[in-house]
């Protein structure tokens, strides 16, 4: 699964690493660190850490559907 | 087909070819097929991977937390868009509506976006960039082949540049435990973006952290060993310093020298549009079927004097690529400006940093919450007795405030009393910003011609 936070929302209220500690991780006080493409075990803790989020800065994608989807799809050039 | 003239019949059967598969080119696509384009969708991307978010590469790629190609990012949506990825763009013909491909195969379109952002600006003596050890940063292969040397320990590394990309490269090497040297050819780091005072707390974050900087030089030459191998670099004071790692961190160029005589406003400082992202062409008439976001675009703001600003910003590169996106399929009427404020952030040394407005505009500046000392603190710039910018270093909660004050053009410095516990009084200072009365560029365009309807205008360089 794909997730991206949009670090201009995020004030570092910490919810997302308090409820997914291994995919969400605090830098410092107020900096955040996540991993991009977490296990897709961890996809509860993911989907409740976006649901917490005060500012609504994480953007989660469907576990990989979306461009499975589309096909195998990248790329006929090059 | 062309579709000229029915947006009706463009929203459903038209060409929409977007050049550059990065941020700027997916939040487009996406938003496109949101607002009801049924037509056909073509991504050219010259990087042979789907759209990946970017900033985490120069933080938590480097630092070994993550690999590189888990920034893939994540979809809002399907897109249903042809592919055509590991490919680049290679050039315009605006008249006939095609695309030429770097592998000689063309494209049509009825509604071109542009999107092909920035790339590294390269260390500029070509054999001394060659030498193994001598990196850039700026995508998913450049953090691979620098975090694989990184993890084997290098004796020291060079990082070329102290402005946001090659602080956080120096931040990363000092939690890796690796001795590193920052040349900055400004009076501190991260100067030209937020002035030379809250550059000193950046440089005193550097030396807290057991960076050895070095301000006001400049690395004049790269030296390899017999094995072509990164040995050694000399510096504008005479002195040399052995390195094994030199990180190039000088900025980055826009990608427009594919639409070189294409007629576009395109050069080096990016492609100049108007407010509802539409391109210029080189006689600053605006076009209206070829749009431009993200990086590699120059649109005039309205709060800030309508100067035509180019943002390297992965907010701007979302909201304009929406825009743009929905102006491409709307009638005139419903068009909607960019007038997105400024807003970006970079974490290093432990400290969120966070701005918005436009800090470099700015004349003064005045610490309005916390202290410099702390390194814990929000600061206001002032330009010409307005609010046009803040910058917060661990206080990002304030900003949104701010922002309202530069969106409202209130007075500076702020005529409001903060809830503080310092106290010294508040008084503004110079921002410390280098004399914007120096000119770095030379004239870009050229007008001839004897008669108006003689009248020529080039771009210089072509």
């Amino acid at each position: 699964m794909r997730v991206v936070v949009d670090l201009n929302r995020c004030q570092g209220y910490a919810q997302c690493a308090f409820l997914a500690p291994d995919v969400f991780a605090m830098h410092g006080e107020e900096a955040l660190l996540y991993d991009g493409q977490p296990d897709d075990t961890r996809r509860l803790d993911v989907l409740r850490a976006e649901a917490a989020c005060p500012v609504k800065a994480i953007t989660v994608e469907g576990a990989g559907a979306t461009w499975a989807a589309e096909g195998a799809g990248v790329s006929d050039g090059g | 087909m062309a579709v000229d003239g029915s947006v009706e019949r463009l929203r459903r059967e038209g060409r929409i070819v977007v050049v550059g598969a990065s941020l700027a080119g997916l939040r487009a696509a996406e938003t496109l097929r949101e607002e009801g384009f049924t037509g056909t969708l073509t991504m050219i991307g010259d990087e042979p991977y789907e759209p990946y978010d970017r900033p985490p590469l120069s933080k938590q790629v480097l630092l070994g937390r993550v690999p590189a190609d888990h920034t893939a990012l994540p979809r809002r949506r399907a897109i249903e868009a042809q592919w055509r990825l590991g490919v680049a763009a290679a050039g315009l013909d605006p008249t006939a509506k095609r695309v030429a491909l770097a592998n000689g195969t063309s494209v049509e379109y009825d509604r071109l976006l542009i999107a092909t952002g920035v790339r590294s600006r390269p260390w500029p003596n070509e054999l001394e960039a060659g030498l193994d050890g001598v990196f850039v940063l700026r995508t998913m292969d450049d953090a691979t082949r620098l975090r694989h040397r990184l993890k084997a320990g290098p004796s020291r590394v060079l990082v070329i540049g102290a402005g946001f990309t090659g602080s956080e490269i120096a931040s990363v090497c000092r939690e890796r435990d690796l001795p590193v040297t920052v040349a900055e050819r400004g009076p501190t780091p991260l100067s030209g973006a937020l002035g030379s005072v809250i550059g000193d707390v950046a440089a005193q974050l550097h030396h807290q952290h057991g960076v050895d900087l070095r301000c006001g030089v400049m690395v004049t030459g790269l030296e390899g060993d017999g094995a072509g191998r990164l040995r050694r670099a000399h510096f504008s004071d005479g002195g040399t310093l052995d390195a094994e790692v030199a990180v190039v961190a000088l900025g980055a160029t826009r990608n427009t020298e594919w639409l070189a005589g294409s007629g576009l406003a395109a050069g080096p400082r990016g492609i100049a549009c108007d407010a509802g992202c539409r391109a210029f062409d080189v006689r600053g008439i605006v076009t209206d079927d070829v749009f431009v976001a993200g990086d590699v675009a120059r649109s005039p703001h309205p709060l800030f004097g309508y100067q035509f600003l180019s943002l390297e910003h992965w907010g701007n590169a979302v909201a304009q690529a929406e825009v743009a996106a929905h102006n491409m399929i709307c009638p005139g009427e419903e068009r909607r400006p960019h007038l997105w404020t400024p807003y970006f952030w970079s974490a290093q040394f432990g400290v969120n940093i966070k701005s918005v407005g436009v800090p470099n505009m700015a004349d003064q500046i005045i610490v309005s919450q916390g202290s410099l000392g702390e390194h814990r603190f929000t600061a206001a710039y002032g330009y010409q007795g307005r609010v046009i910018a803040a910058v917060t270093f661990d206080q990002a909660k304030w900003l949104e405030f701010y922002q309202r004050q530069i969106e409202q053009a209130a007075p500076f410095p702020p005529p409001f009393t903060t809830v503080d516990r310092r106290t010294e009084g508040m008084r503004p200072v110079p921002a410390g910003f280098p004399d914007p009365s120096v000119p770095t560029h030379g004239p870009q365009v050229t007008v001839s011609g004897h008669s108006p309807t003689d009248q020529r205008v080039t771009f210089t360089p072509a």
